[in-house]
This record gives C-alpha cells, sequence and structure tokens, in this order.
C-alpha cells in the first residue's frame, strides 16, 4: 500500500482485481471529495482510476465516481487558447460587449478578446431574459439617437420585427403626457398618431376600451432577438481576423498600476492588456472595483411573467403579431411573445440586489438574473392587466421571474473611460433598446477621442464621488424606480439624498427662502420666496402660467428677480461652479492644447473659451483666468464639473508639468450683477473697480470688507458686474457685507432661474448640453473667433475645416408669436426638444441630418418676449422667418429674432461694458 | 453479540437488483459494528431469494411465510417483519432504500414509534456498546445534497441508498443457517395487498438496463425519439428522458429518469440533448459510464460525462447505429 | 369527496445547492420556493378528483409563516382552502411532523363532524426525502396507505390505486377513508390562471398551532457531495465521430 499526502489530505493506494482504486479518507465522514481535490488528482494520475469513500473504521461505502484521466486540468483545451495579451480585452458577451467588439472590429481594432463567465449564447446576464422591444420614442435626445441607431443595427442584421406599440392612457394626465409623446415623435421622425379607445381597441382587439381614455400608437417598435445579435456581433468581429472569444472563464482580478489598465486576470490565465472594457451589466460595480474603479449601478427586479397559451395570440403564427401595449399609468406593459403573453412591471416596489450575491449560474434555478418571482409583489399588477385584457384570465402563468436589470442615479447609462483608471472603459447599465448604438459609441470614443452621439449624459465621468456611495445610488434608483413609465416633468427635482453638496451659504439663503434646484449635485437657489413682493412691483410684466404643466417647478418670482437685476442689482449664489487651478512649467503649453481661444494672455485675463473634441464639436465652455506665467484658474458649470475635471485630468502631461487641483470645495462665488453693481460693491472696498481701472474681462485681487476676494468682470446676464471667489468659509461674511450695501439700492438675492435661463437666453448665451454639443462646432453657435490661435489645440483640424465650410445650421434665437393653444389656454414650453416646423408643419433637417429643435426656452422680461433657441438649416437662418414649434402636440407659430450670437438685449453690450 | 436484521427485497421470488449490494453494505456495517447479519425473507418464493442471497454472507435467513404473504402488502410485510425484529431482539432492522423498502420500514417505524432514517450511505456508530447512537449519511434532494444525521433508538430502522455499496460476496464455509418464521398476521393486513398486476413488458426496463439512451429537450419532438429507440434497442438498452420532455408530452412519465422520475445506474448512459439540470443529474449519476451527445460543450451534462460528442444528436445518433450495424456484420463475416 | 392535500414548502435550487455557512440549512436567501413535485402533483390529483366527482380540497402545511405561499399556490390551481401549521422551527423530524398533521386532521374532522374521505401526500418529499410522513400519520390515523402511487380511480367507498413497477404496474384497492401517496406522472400538473392566483390572493388560510415533538432522528449537518470531477473526453463535433463512440462501447463489453 502506498501513501500519497495530497492538498493535506491522506490517499490510499489499493489494487482491487485489475482496476487501481483510491480511497480517500475523510476527514469528515460527508465532506467527502471537493472540487478542489481533483485537479491535484488530475495532475498526478494518468490511468483510469476509481475513488471512493472510506469510513474511520476502515468500510467502503461508496464509489463515488469513475474518474478518466484525459489530460491534466492545468492543460485542458480552453485554458490553453487563452491569450496571454490583447490590445483591449473586453469583459462581457451581453449585448453590450457584443456590441462593443463588433464596433471596434469594425473601427479597425484588432486583437480583441472577449471573455465572460458564462456560456454562450447565452451567458446568463440581462440580455438572456429581456423582454427585447424597442420603443423608439424617449424624451431625451442622447437616448432617442441611440436607441434609434440599436433599432437600426438590429433591422441591418435582420433579427427585428415591426410590431407596432401601443401606449394606452388611463387618466387625463397621461393624456397630457401623450401629447408629448406625439411631440417627441414629431422631433425624431418617427411615425405616430393618437388613438381613441375605439381605434385602440381596433388595433388591439384583445383590450378593454372601456378602461382607457386615448392613447398614442406607432408602428415604429419593433422586437429584437438580442441573443441572435449578439452572435451576429461576435461573428463579424471573428471574421475580421479580431477577435477571440471565451465564454467559461471568470475575471479574478484587474490590475491597474499607476492609474493605468495593466491586465486582466481570469480563472484560465493572465491576459496583458492596453485597454479593458466592462460590458457586464449587473455585475459591473464588481468589476470596476477590482482595478480600483467605481460603476455606479444597482441590480434591480423588473418582474415580468409569461401566460398563456393564448388562441388568439397562437393563431398569429409568430413571434409577435399585435402591437405591444404599454398601460402606462399601472407601469405595465403587455408583450406577445408566440402563443403567450408576457406581462411586465415597474410598479412594484423596488427591490435591489448586490453585485456581490447574484447567484452563480450553477446555484441559480434559471440564470443569476432571473430570480423567483416574489408573486405578492405582482398580484396588484394582475389585477390591472386583467382589466385592460380580460382576456388574460383563464391563461395559465407559466414562468414568473424577478428578472434583474441595471438602475443608475440618474437613469442614464455608465459609458466611457473610468475617471479612477486609464484605459478602462465602462459600458454599462444598458438596456436592450440602446445596446448596440451604445456599444458603436463606445467604441467610436475608444478610436476617435469621442462618439458622433454626444454622450454627455451617459458619461460615466458625470459623477462625483458621492454619488457613487452605495446609499446615494440606492436612494436615488429607488427614488426613479417607479418612474419608468412615470411622467417626468423636464425640470423636475429629486426628492432623496438632497442637502448632499451644500454651500456655506446655504443658511442664509435658506434664510432668504430660497427654492433650490440640483446642480450638479448642489444645492442651488433657483428663487426666492422672499422676493415675492417684487410680484406686485413687476405685475404688469409677468404673464400668468394658467397651465399647470408648464407653471411646475417654476415660478413667476423669477421673472421679477429677473427685472429687479436689471433694474437695479441682483446678488447670485454660483457656489455649483467647479473650479480647477492648474499650475506648472508646462501649464501654458497645455492651456492653449485644451482651449480654442488664446489663453496666452496676461496675468489679469479672463478668457471665455470652447473646449472641442478631436472633431471640432463642443466638448465644454468655460472661463480661464489666467493667474500668473504659469497659474491658470478654470471656472466652469456645476454640471459639467465631473466631466470637465475628468477631461482635463486625463489629458495632463505624463511628464508632471501640470498639476491639476480641483478648487471647488475649497471655493465660493457670489455674482454681482446690475445697473448699481459698481455702487454697490463700492461701499465696501476701497479697490478700484471703475471701468477704467478694472476693465471687462479682466479679474483682480481684491478686499470687500475685511475679506480678500477675486474679482472677475464677466456676466452671464448681460450687466454690469462681477463674480466674487472667495474662500469657502469666508462666503456668508460676504454675502452678508454685500447684502448690507445692497440695502438701499434695493438689491436681490437672484436664482439660477435668471443667471442660467431667463438673463442668458436675453443675452443668447448658449449653454452647454443644450445649444453646445459635440455635434455641433463653434461655427454653428457663433461661437468661432475672428482669428485662430497659432498654437495647436484640440479639434483645431475640424475648427478650421469648419469655418471654411461655413455652418450646416445656425444657432438662432426665435421668439414665440403666440402663446394662445387651440383650447385658448396659453402655453410655455419649456425647451424639452420642441421640434422646430416649417409653416407646413414639417419638419426642418439640416445638410448633415440634425433636426432643428428648441434647446432652451424660457422668458425674455425685459423683451416682453418669450425666447426659444435652437439650431436652424443656413438657409432657413434669416431673421423674421416665421417658423412653428410643436408643444405638447400643438403648434404655435414663432418668429427667427435673431441669427447668431448678437443678442436680442442690449445688443452692443452697452450695460455690461460701462 | 447483537443482531442487524437485513429485508431481502425481492417480488415473488425474483430477488431485486439493488438487493445483493444492499446486504453487502448490511454485512459491512454489521462487522464493523460487530454484530451478527441476519436476512428476512418474506412471503411467496422466499426459498428461491434463500439460495441466491446466501453467498453474501448472511448468518441466518428468515423464511418469513404465511398463508396470508401471497404477494406484497406493506401492512402485512411490515407486520412480519416487526415480529420476527423482536422474536430475534434485532438492534438494527435495514431495508433498501427502494419504493418498498422505505415503505415498509417506515410502516414498522410507524408501528414501533421509533425514527425510520431513510437512504443511508454511510453509518457508523457513536462510540461503543450496544444501543449506542449512530451517526449516519444520508441522501436528501435525490443525491445532490448529504446529511449528517443523528440516530437514537433502541431498535435502529434504516433504510440503505441503493447501489451505494456494489454486491460482493463474502461466502460463510457452510453457507448460513435457513430458518423457517410464521408471523401472526389478521385480516386488516390484506387491505393493502396488491390486488392485481398488470404486467406491460417482460422485457428489458429502464431501471435495469445496462444501456440507457436517453433524451432531452436538444430531441425536439416525439419523433425525434425513433433513432434513440433504433439505438436502445440495438445495444439492448432502454430509452430514458428528462423532465422537460415528459412536460413537454414527448413521452409518458414513465421513461422519465430523474429524482422524481427513475433512478438508473447502467453501464452506459448515453444523455442525448440533455443539458443536465439537477433533477435530472441525481436520477443517473450512479451510472458507470455517461457520454453526453449536445450541441453546447457548456451544458452541465457535457462538463460532467466521461465522453461527449459536440454535435446535434439528430446527426450523431443514427451514425452510432449505422456503426454498431456495420461493426456486427463484419463481426458475424469474421465470425 | 373531502380530500385533503398534505403539501410542504421546499426551496427551489439551480443546478447547485448552497449551503449556510454553519452548514444547518440551504442558502436559500436568493432562491424561490415551490413545493416537493410529489405533492404538486398530489394537489392536481385531489382538484382533478373534485372536478370531477365533486366535493373539496383542503390544502395543508407544516411550515413557517412564509408556507402561506405554497398554500395560496394551491389555491391558485383549484384547491378550496388552506391550513397552515405554523412554526418557527426548521427542523421538523418526520415523527413529529406526522403527529402535527395527524392531530389537525383529527381537530378538522371532529369540527366538520366527518373524515376527510381521502388524504393526498407526495410519496416523499424533495428536500428531505425521508418517505414516511404520509405513512406515520396515515397509522396514526389508523386508515391505510399504500405509498408511490401514480394512478387513483375513485370508485363508491373505495379507490383504485395503480404503482409501477419495473415491469408493469401493480393493482391496490383501499377503502374509504384511505391515505395515498402519489408519485409524480400521476398527471401534469397546471399553471395557474390569472384568474386563480386572484383567487388565491382572497383566499383565506386557516393557521393553527402545532405540537412539537421530537423523535430519536435528528440533523447534525448538511454537506455538498464530491463534486464529479471527471475530465471530458471529446470523441469528435459530428457524425465522424460514430466510430469512436462505437470503440468506447466496445471497450465496456457493450456490443
Amino acid at each position: 500500500m502506498e501513501t500519497l499526502h495530497l492538498a493535506g489530505k491522506a490517499l490510499e493506494r489499493k489494487f482491487h482485481d485489475a482496476e487501481q482504486f483510491y480511497i480517500v479518507e475523510q476527514p469528515t465522514v460527508s465532506g467527502a471529495l471537493t472540487e478542489d481535490d481533483t485537479p491535484h488528482l488530475s495532475a498526478v494520475l494518468s490511468a483510469s482510476i476509481l475513488i471512493a469513500f472510506y469510513t474511520r473504521d476502515g468500510m467502503l461505502y461508496r464509489i463515488v465516481r469513475t474518474f478518466r484521466i484525459v489530460e491534466p486540468r492545468v492543460g485542458s483545451e480552453k485554458m490553453s487558447d487563452l491569450p496571454t495579451s490583447a490590445q483591449v480585452v473586453v469583459i462581457g458577451a451581453g449585448i453590450v460587449g457584443n456590441s462593443v467588439v463588433k464596433h471596434l472590429a469594425e473601427l479597425g481594432w484588432r486583437d480583441i478578446v472577449q471573455i465572460d463567465k458564462g456560456p454562450l449564447p447565452n451567458p446568463g446576464g440581462s440580455t438572456g431574459h429581456a423582454s427585447n422591444f424597442i420603443f423608439p420614442v424617449d424624451h431625451n435626445k442622447e437616448m432617442a439617437h441611440l436607441t434609434l441607431d440599436s433599432q437600426q443595427q438590429y433591422e441591418e442584421m435582420d433579427v427585428s420585427t415591426f410590431s407596432g406599440g401601443l401606449e394606452v392612457a388611463r387618466t387625463e394626465e397621461r393624456l397630457h403626457e401623450l401629447d408629448r409623446r406625439m411631440t417627441s415623435a414629431k422631433c425624431w421622425g418617427i411615425e405616430s398618431w393618437q388613438v381613441s379607445p375605439a381605434e385602440a381597441a381596433e388595433l388591439v382587439p384583445f383590450l378593454d376600451e372601456s378602461v382607457i381614455l386615448g392613447g398614442w400608437y406607432t408602428p415604429g417598435v419593433s422586437v429584437v432577438d438580442s441573443l441572435r445579435a449578439g452572435t451576429l456581433m461576435r461573428e463579424y468581429a471573428i471574421g475580421k481576423g479580431a477577435l477571440s472569444v471565451h465564454p467559461l472563464t471568470e475575471v479574478l482580478d484587474i490590475e491597474a498600476d499607476r492609474g493605468r489598465i495593466r491586465a486582466v486576470v481570469t480563472d484560465k490565465g493572465r491576459i496583458a492588456c492596453e485597454y479593458a472594457v466592462i460590458a457586464c451589466g449587473v455585475w459591473s460595480p464588481r468589476l470596476a472595483r477590482m482595478a480600483g474603479a467605481s460603476i455606479p449601478l444597482t441590480p434591480a427586479v423588473h418582474q415580468m411573467i409569461d401566460v398563456g397559451p393564448l388562441e388568439i395570440l397562437a393563431a398569429t403564427n409568430n413571434e409577435i403579431g399585435y402591437p405591444i401595449v404599454r398601460d402606462m399609468d399601472t407601469f405595465c406593459y403587455e408583450r406577445q411573445t408566440g402563443g403567450s403573453m408576457e406581462v411586465g412591471s415597474y410598479a412594484h416596489r423596488p427591490i435591489f440586489h448586490h453585485p456581490d450575491t447574484i447567484p452563480s449560474i450553477e446555484a441559480a434555478r434559471l440564470s443569476p438574473t432571473e430570480l423567483p418571482l416574489t408573486m405578492d409583489d405582482f398580484d396588484p399588477q394582475l389585477e390591472q392587466a386583467l382589466e385592460l385584457m380580460p382576456f388574460l384570465g383563464d391563461a395559465e402563468i407559466k414562468y414568473g421571474i424577478n428578472g434583474l436589470l441595471s438602475l443608475t442615479p440618474d437613469a442614464m447609462p455608465l459609458v466611457g473611460e473610468t475617471p479612477e483608471v486609464e484605459n478602462l472603459w465602462s459600458c454599462a447599465a444598458i438596456w436592450i433598446k440602446e445596446g448596440p448604438g451604445t456599444g458603436r459609441a463606445l467604441a467610436e470614443w475608444m478610436t476617435q477621442g469621442y462618439p458622433e452621439i454626444d454622450p454627455h449624459a451617459s458619461d460615466i465621468a458625470r459623477f462625483y464621488p458621492y454619488m457613487k456611495t452605495e446609499r446615494h445610488i440606492l436612494s436615488r434608483c429607488a427614488e426613479h424606480f417607479n418612474k419608468t413609465y412615470g411622467i417626468v416633468h423636464p425640470r423636475e427635482q429629486w426628492e432623496t439624498r438632497r442637502n448632499s453638496r451644500v454651500s456655506s451659504l446655504h443658511p442664509i439663503t435658506s434664510a432668504l427662502g430660497a427654492v433650490y434646484f440640483e446642480a450638479g449635485g448642489w444645492e442651488r437657489p433657483h428663487w426666492y420666496e422672499s422676493n415675492a413682493p417684487l410680484l406686485e412691483e413687476y405685475r404688469d410684466r409677468i404673464p400668468e402660467r394658467p397651465h399647470e404643466w408648464d407653471s411646475r417647478w417654476w415660478s413667476p418670482i423669477q421673472n421679477a428677480e429677473h427685472l429687479a437685476l436689471r433694474d437695479r442689482a441682483g446678488m447670485v449664489d454660483l457656489t455649483a461652479f467647479a473650479i480647477f487651478d492648474i499650475e506648472g512649467p508646462g501649464a501654458l503649453d497645455y492651456m492653449q492644447h485644451m482651449t480654442v481661444n488664446q489663453v496666452d494672455r496676461p496675468a489679469g485675463s479672463g478668457i471665455y473659451t470652447p473646449l472641442l473634441t478631436e472633431q471640432g464639436g463642443f466638448r465644454s465652455d468655460l472661463t480661464v483666468l489666467r493667474m500668473g506665467d504659469a497659474r491658470f484658474r478654470v471656472v466652469t458649470g456645476g454640471f459639467d464639473g465631473g466631466r470637465d475635471a475628468y477631461w482635463f485630468r486625463n489629458r495632463l502631461p505624463e511628464d508632471g508639468s501640470v498639476v491639476f487641483t480641483d478648487m471647488t470645495s475649497a471655493l465660493s462665488t457670489i455674482g454681482v450683477w446690475g445697473p448699481d453693481a459698481r455702487q454697490l460693491v463700492e461701499k465696501v472696498t476701497a479697490d478700484d473697480i471703475s471701468h477704467e481701472g478694472f476693465p471687462y474681462g479682466t479679474w483682480k485681487h481684491a478686499v470687500i470688507d475685511s475679506i480678500p476676494v477675486i474679482m472677475f468682470r464677466i456676466s452671464y446676464v448681460g450687466e454690469l458686474g462681477w463674480e466674487i471667489y472667495t474662500n469657502m468659509e469666508h462666503a456668508p461674511m460676504l454675502w452678508e457685507s454685500l447684502w448690507e450695501a445692497g440695502r438701499e439700492f434695493g438689491a436681490a438675492a437672484v436664482g439660477a432661474g435668471v443667471y442660467g435661463t431667463t438673463g442668458r437666453l436675453e443675452k443668447g448665451y448658449r449653454l452647454m448640453g443644450a445649444e453646445l454639443e459635440s455635434e455641433y462646432n463653434p461655427v454653428e453657435a457663433g461661437l468661432a473667433r475672428p482669428l485662430v490661435k497659432k498654437a495647436d489645440f484640440i479639434g483645431k483640424q475640424a475648427y478650421l475645416a469648419a469655418r471654411d465650410a461655413g455652418p450646416a445650421a445656425v444657432c438662432c434665437t426665435l421668439t414665440m408669436e403666440s402663446h394662445v393653444s387651440g383650447s385658448g389656454t396659453p402655453r410655455f414650453p419649456m425647451g424639452g426638444n420642441e421640434p422646430i416646423l416649417t409653416p407646413d408643419g414639417e419638419r426642418i433637417v439640416d445638410a448633415a441630418g440634425r433636426v432643428s429643435r428648441v434647446t432652451s426656452a424660457g422668458a425674455g422680461p425685459s423683451l416682453d418676449a418669450y425666447l426659444l433657441l435652437g439650431y436652424l438649416p443656413a438657409d432657413l437662418a434669416e431673421e423674421g422667418l416665421r417658423l412653428q414649434i410643436m408643444y405638447q402636440n400643438e403648434l404655435f407659430p414663432v418668429e427667427v429674432a435673431r441669427v447668431g450670437s448678437r443678442p436680442l438685449f442690449d445688443p452692443d453690450d452697452s450695460r455690461m461694458k460701462c | 453479540m447483537s443482531v442487524f436484521l437485513y429485508m431481502v427485497e425481492h417480488d415473488r421470488g425474483r430477488i431485486e437488483e439493488t438487493a445483493l449490494g444492499g446486504l453487502t453494505g448490511a454485512r459491512l456495517l454489521a462487522e464493523a459494528m460487530g454484530a451478527r447479519l441476519q436476512a428476512a425473507v418474506i412471503g411467496e418464493g422466499a426459498e428461491a431469494v434463500a439460495g441466491e442471497i446466501d453467498p453474501y454472507g448472511p448468518e441466518e435467513i428468515h423464511l418469513v411465510r404465511h398463508p396470508m404473504l401471497t404477494d406484497y402488502g406493506p401492512d402485512a410485510w411490515a407486520d412480519s417483519l416487526v415480529q420476527l425484529a423482536a422474536s430475534v431482539d434485532a438492534a438494527a432492522v435495514m431495508a433498501d432504500g427502494t419504493d418498498r423498502g422505505n415503505e415498509v420500514m417506515a410502516q414498522l417505524g410507524a408501528r414501533m414509534d421509533l425514527a425510520m432514517v431513510a437512504n443511508c450511505l454511510e453509518i457508523e456508530a457513536d462510540g461503543a456498546g450496544d444501543g449506542g447512537d449512530w451517526l449516519m449519511t444520508r441522501v436528501r434532494w435525490g443525491g445532490s445534497l448529504h446529511e449528517r444525521a443523528r440516530l437514537s433508538a433502541p431498535t435502529k430502522l434504516v433504510t440503505l441508498a441503493p447501489h451505494s455499496t456494489e454486491a460482493a460476496p463474502a461466502p460463510r464455509p457452510g453457507g448460513g443457517r435457513v430458518s423457517m418464521f410464521t408471523p401472526s398476521l389478521d385480516e386488516s393486513a390484506l387491505t393493502t395487498m396488491v390486488l392485481d398486476r398488470v404486467t406491460v413488458s417482460e422485457g428489458i426496463t429502464l431501471a435495469t438496463a445496462p444501456v440507457v439512451v436517453s433524451g432531452g429537450r436538444g430531441v425536439g419532438s416525439v419523433e425525434g425519439f425513433t433513432i434513440l429507440e433504433e439505438l436502445a434497442d440495438l445495444l439492448g438498452g432502454a430509452v430514458g428522458c428528462s423532465r422537460v420532455v415528459t412536460n413537454n408530452g414527448w413521452k409518458n412519465h414513465k421513461f422519465q429518469v430523474g429524482q422524481t422520475g427513475t433512478v438508473v445506474a447502467p453501464d452506459l448512459y448515453i444523455a442525448c440533448g440533455i443539458s443536465g439540470a439537477i433533477q435530472h443529474w441525481v436520477g443517473m449519476m450512479n451510472a458507470k459510464n455517461v457520454l453526453a451527445i449536445n450541441i453546447d460543450p457548456d451544458a452541465p451534462m457535457v462538463t460532467k460525462a466521461d465522453w461527449a460528442v459536440i454535435a446535434d444528436l439528430h446527426e450523431v445518433v443514427p451514425a452510432i447505429t449505422a456503426e454498431v450495424t456495420r461493426r456486427r456484420g463484419l463481426a458475424r463475416e469474421t465470425g | 369527496m373531502r380530500i385533503l392535500a398534505c403539501v410542504k414548502r421546499v426551496p427551489a435550487p439551480g443546478a447547485k445547492i448552497i449551503l449556510t455557512p454553519d452548514g444547518q440549512d440551504i442558502d436559500a436567501a436568493l432562491l424561490g420556493f415551490t413545493v416537493s413535485p410529489h405533492e404538486e402533483c398530489a394537489v392536481e390529483e385531489a382538484v382533478r378528483i373534485v372536478e370531477r366527482e365533486g366535493g373539496s380540497v383542503t390544502v395543508m402545511t407544516l411550515g413557517p409563516p412564509e408556507a402561506e405561499e405554497q398554500l395560496r399556490s394551491a389555491v391558485a390551481v383549484g384547491a378550496d382552502s388552506g391550513v397552515l401549521l405554523s412554526t418557527d422551527d426548521p427542523d421538523w423530524d418526520p415523527v413529529s411532523t406526522a403527529k402535527a398533521l395527524a392531530a389537525a386532521v383529527a381537530e378538522m374532522e371532529a369540527g366538520a363532524g366527518r373524515p376527510f374521505d381521502l388524504i393526498l401526500f407526495g410519496n416523499e418529499s424533495a428536500d428531505s426525502c425521508g418517505y414516511q410522513v404520509g405513512i406515520r400519520t396515515a397509522r396514526m390515523l389508523d386508515r391505510p396507505i399504500v405509498n408511490g402511487i401514480k394512478g387513483i380511480d375513485a370508485g363508491e367507498g373505495s379507490v383504485t390505486l395503480r404503482r409501477e413497477t419495473p415491469s408493469g404496474s401493480e393493482v391496490y384497492r383501499l377503502p374509504l377513508p384511505a391515505v395515498v401517496g402519489v408519485k409524480e406522472g400521476i398527471n401534469l400538473p397546471r399553471y395557474p390562471t390569472l384568474k386563480g392566483r386572484m383567487a388565491a390572493r382572497r383566499a383565506s388560510i386557516e393557521r393553527m398551532e402545532p405540537a412539537a415533538g421530537s423523535s430519536g432522528q435528528s440533523k447534525v449537518m448538511l454537506a455538498t457531495p464530491p463534486a464529479a470531477g471527471s475530465t471530458v473526453d471529446i470523441l469528435g463535433e459530428g457524425a465522424e465521430a460514430a466510430p469512436a463512440v462505437v470503440d468506447v462501447m466496445e471497450g465496456l463489453g457493450l456490443l
């Protein structure tokens, strides 16, 4: 007898007849041989063997298994072909990972390795159980474009069927929302129409028309085979010789070194790589954490059941013969799948899981992301489904799951390079409907520096660190989950996790009755209830907004604050600004490279400049203060702070010659503007702030009261005044000094409703994320300067080409010619992608295929006008031209009041520059 | 020395295929615990069974006969076994964890108001001496989970998991003693006696076939099973199926292999288009060899098999049938 | 016919059962629950008999408060009412379980003034596989029982039962009231309909307090059996693998 000691366990070798026998003495009788033992056995033994149990008293109990050792595990087939290096490792083989590899291959990438811990074609993630339908009409432009691109890609792969889709309304409020749906459909060019209950029942004969008030139908809804699409996309990349695919390969670690990706370590070996993409859906946070990055999403339950058989459905003899019905007010949908109906719900309580506790493929009954249906949560929806479709009553519930999908704090995807780890990219929190398009966008981003569709709302860099914490993610996701089919107002504010980021001025502004809107997480006063008395003063100049929808998240006080600022002076809490200091021997070259406009100006200058993508579109716009030879301060909007910080940091020279410091939380900014601003400030400072001593576009150190400040003479509202920066801890005293000085002038606290909308629009100032998108260039935005600086900068070639080519579209200011709707109620559009139409009601599309739509809208109280910004094709950009806009499915006449950036209010800027 | 009593399962003289392994297990257990193993053979055909089991080493074989014991009946068998156990003062009564074995032993437990531990894989005494506790590993979830259990009882009642011990003869010099035992039974025991029986086939059965050709979702239809049946016939085997097949109505439940179907232990199990869900796996995990035919190389059945062909079963199975036929033809020619 | 079907709430695991760290239980945090497949068939059989013969189906379980879910599921497929013997103790051995069930049956029957004509059990539970609760309960109620039944013919005063054997089937006939342990395959259970599910929501579930006891059997701990650590030999990827397959068969002496 021969004893082998393996893995701490004794193996006794015995011979029994002609067979070889292994008898394992177990430390625990039932513990038996574990998986951990078998590789050792495999490595040592090459013959046919038997493994048997053996109890302590020498009794053979059970032959466990006949082993046939073909080859040691260490050399198994799958291990040996896992490459040891790759240019890019794409982790995940769901719809997203598959789309990423396809588009990377298409854009010329080679040496792509795709891995997934699950099998193919369905690795067990959310793609495998998705309901696979696409309603293309989204109010959000980015999402609408990603969805339309995806829908087209599915169609090109021949894995899509157009079923049509019907949204039904059970309430008046929903009918109004369907008006908005019509409007967005018009904007994106998707055919659709509203239907009466009877017409709805004609389209979907098993629907009980008596429970609905009406509906909205589009033939543009498709059902896709996302698994097949994934296979085709992988095959495309394989066909290009660009891809090797490795299923059943689990990532154990992602190595990053000095902030840069180095390798992906799997259970089948280590792959050194230049790039890695995490496209792991609900598991993504877990993967990101391995590398020290963060992908802020939570796996969340979406319940669905499959009921059938239903003869009327089976009679269509295909996967889907009837339109998909979205029962919007119950947050449910009914989608035919062959002879049965799938009923899905977003109505139940938010149910979240943790990426670390999702079951393995082996431990899951169905798949890791198809968890057992918690029927109690679904029960109320059954009743509602039955109301709408009584024929479901006798159908059997054959399948039901708590399906996992990904939710993010703001309900948008997580795309782009992770700010924490260079060359580690995220493509997560993406649903079937936008999968292929988002994969394409990511591939373009990795290849060309930026995608064609402006991804700013999906950019993973948009989050500030606190927004990536579990509590914040879960709170926000819980808040918006039931809004999946909800009616979300364009200005709607979050309720949870407020006051996460407050200015030191917050106690003061609170005392003034500030109504806060969230801006980049900051609590930013939008208007002040304490200004209600101004309404009396300006009563005649503030039109009423009788429609509740138009006046929601709005106050006439905004207009009153505007007028007070223009008449006297206003003080604005601008703490939400993101501020970066950039310094070091390389700072000038670096800043010149980053910006379009000349920043090599004397210390004391302040420069407004766009930042471009390589393709010449807007990446950001901001102001730069030249602080010294090798020192710059960048001031940008709170909404874009995270993305801009990433853009700057990511492009710092590797030699360390430039240092980036985020000063946002150290500094507070108070704006003082208005005709009385100089007199007001003069009361509390001894410094020379005369027009001659402190010209427009310059900054100065100064002392206000006893507080050291930096004053920058600039204005986003078109009035004389300054942005005044001071240390966060001084801000309350600075405010009180100015406030005290402002009493005699009747200065008002003014909110962002004026700063960001009314004041801005009267001056025709463009806003990043609205007018300024990567899809438009400075020539089109009217922000091109007469001269181009010599220094090279990002996007320069494209910018020069755009200057040569001239604009395909021009940013214009339009005025509403009438507010009166068909019902006689005055309406006030809010800049939510209302399409700009010809007098005949036709969409307007420029030569580059971009649709004309309202990008910003708001009152112009000093102009006694209602102002809209939007791009018009060059040939329609003609002042005085009359067009229409659609708002809530009604047409309103508008006039092109200004082509280009010359302000409607104070066109010569005389008020600002006096 | 205490007596362990093992009930040999048979059907009117035809011994169950699990019984010799069970007897071997019982003998090993008795030896390990220093007990004497006696066997009980109840009802008609007992004499024939006694001859078959003798080489496996029971010290004594009790032929339990009574005019009412003409066939199987859980009450009649349990009444008989209770009386026999009492008469030999059995410290333990055992049977196999089969339908009948578990049924009779459960009835025994109910009659004696004692625990009965079903489907044990391993048993050991916790400490020395008669009457002490037993520790056992028993089967849960049809075999996908094991339970370590403790049994405290003056008389230990257990069943042994089928196929947990390979039959190994251990003849006693001169053979075991054979004795007769006549229980006293009353009419009520006849209530649950087999009244009649329907014989479907005397041929090869799923439970005992040396080869099982089994089909799953991949077979696709009722008609798809034809090629499986051809191969099974050729090999002298039986056709089986997975639960999906039964649920789809392609095959009757009696073909179902699995935790809630038939448990099989053939020499070769050919799994055609079966993914290998746990339900199914526990029904065939005692197969001595497994061949999987599946288009999915990552199906659990494939990864757990000894051999696999990664291909469409509709192509492979007929090719195998043809190859077997061809070789047999060759063998005949050369023979 | 008044029929009682007894069921047990069990987790519905995947291909690999995960245990809690202390080995005392299955980690069911992410698992759904169901009843054992045999019992699902028992409920279905009860509903079918009542659909044919008239009567009522009561479903009873001994289990945690959450087992109400399984009773409602039974109502959703046609049972009339549910009785929950509610307990927080997860480890009821077969003897104690049978005692509690028998006591509850006696109480219900005393209340109704007559016995259940038929009590159905599953052949064995999916999780603990004890093969005895039905038999013990029947014995305590002094009623005949046969286990492993795959066919029930309800007649006047008796039921005729069919039990499969490897070569065919055995026939039993029990006078009523009787107890039967059924096996999967006796029928193909239906899925609940939407209406059924809604009726189940409204169904009243009677709760009773079971008296705990103990017998000589106790669980020490659970363990996952050894992994089948074979390395698979891929014989081919198409019909051309047939000779290799037949080589294997020859090697095993099967030709």
